[in-house]
């Protein structure tokens, strides 16, 4: 006989979120978190900011450099391509 | 590799040195060391120290080269990674849940605070200040698997971490910069 997995609260589904939205969730925890989420509004908004933050960071662009760090390694590579 | 293009160099020093800097963190003591190892690696790359055979794309070959480097620094600097994910406590502060373990302050969809036509560039500002925030090892891997891009096996390869290592702190990581930008969302005005 199967044991019935036992039901989440969120603050267990909130641990469970990151795993859910790259798919590595076992079998039984994504059914577990999926009935929880189809009950719980709020843990939807949750998974919802997750996502919204993991698609942000994807789209967050290089940082500004200091002009001298770039200056001294463009200069570097000047150097290095002269003497070669 | 990169014939001899300054201008193209220069983009790749725009594009990648501060990731370089980030990840170089996970091993090294300190900033500072952290910037040498990125110089560093620019140097190798420079000096054709390191050959580029595209067996990987161009992003992993250069983190490789960079963490290389940090790897030794680290060890000769007796630098302890690291590694351990149960440093955090729970993704959530638990004041936010009454005694059953429910939502007692719920979140909010960003949606639902930011205009969608503003191409969400309050977001993915506030995203990369909370990922800047984090300290080590959630700064190296958040900025590796999300901001990057690389999937979690390439982290866990890249880093010697197993991939259930880098799930968690990922995970850890991914909660903390949600709940950095879900506060600073509360005081956005839009």
């Amino acid at each position: 006989m199967k044991l019935l997995p036992s039901p989440l609260v969120c603050r267990d589904a909130v641990e469970l979120v990151s795993d859910y939205l790259d798919g590595t969730l076992s079998r039984r925890d994504r059914r577990r978190l999926e009935k929880h989420l189809a009950a719980c509004d709020a843990c939807q908004a949750y998974v919802e900011q997750v996502r919204a933050t993991v698609a942000a960071s994807g789209r967050v662009g290089p940082e500004d450099l200091p002009g001298d760090v770039v200056e001294g390694l463009v200069n570097l590579f000047r150097q290095y391509r002269s003497d070669n | 590799m990169l014939g001899g293009d300054e201008a193209a160099f220069s983009e790749l020093v725009h594009r990648y040195h501060a990731t370089l800097v980030k990840v170089a963190g996970y091993y090294v003591k300190s900033h500072a060391s952290a910037e040498d190892v990125a110089q560093d690696t620019w140097v190798a790359v420079i000096r054709g120290a390191e050959k580029f055979e595209g067996r990987s794309s161009f992003k992993t070959w250069l983190l490789r080269i960079c963490i290389n480097r940090a790897r030794t620094l680290g060890v000769k600097e007796h630098r302890t990674v690291p590694t351990d994910p149960r440093e955090s406590g729970p993704s959530v502060p638990p004041s936010r849940f009454n005694s059953g373990g429910m939502w007692s302050d719920p979140p909010v969809p960003f949606t639902d605070t930011v205009d969608a036509r503003l191409d969400n560039s309050v977001l993915v500002n506030a995203v990369r200040d909370a990922i800047a925030s984090l300290g080590e090892p959630q700064l190296a891997i958040v900025t590796l698997r999300d901001v990057e891009g690389l999937s979690t096996e390439e982290v866990a390869t890249l880093l010697g971490l197993s991939e259930a290592n880098v799930r968690v702190i990922l995970h850890r990581g991914r909660a903390k910069v949600r709940g950095i930008v879900e506060s600073a969302m509360r005081g956005t005005k839009i």
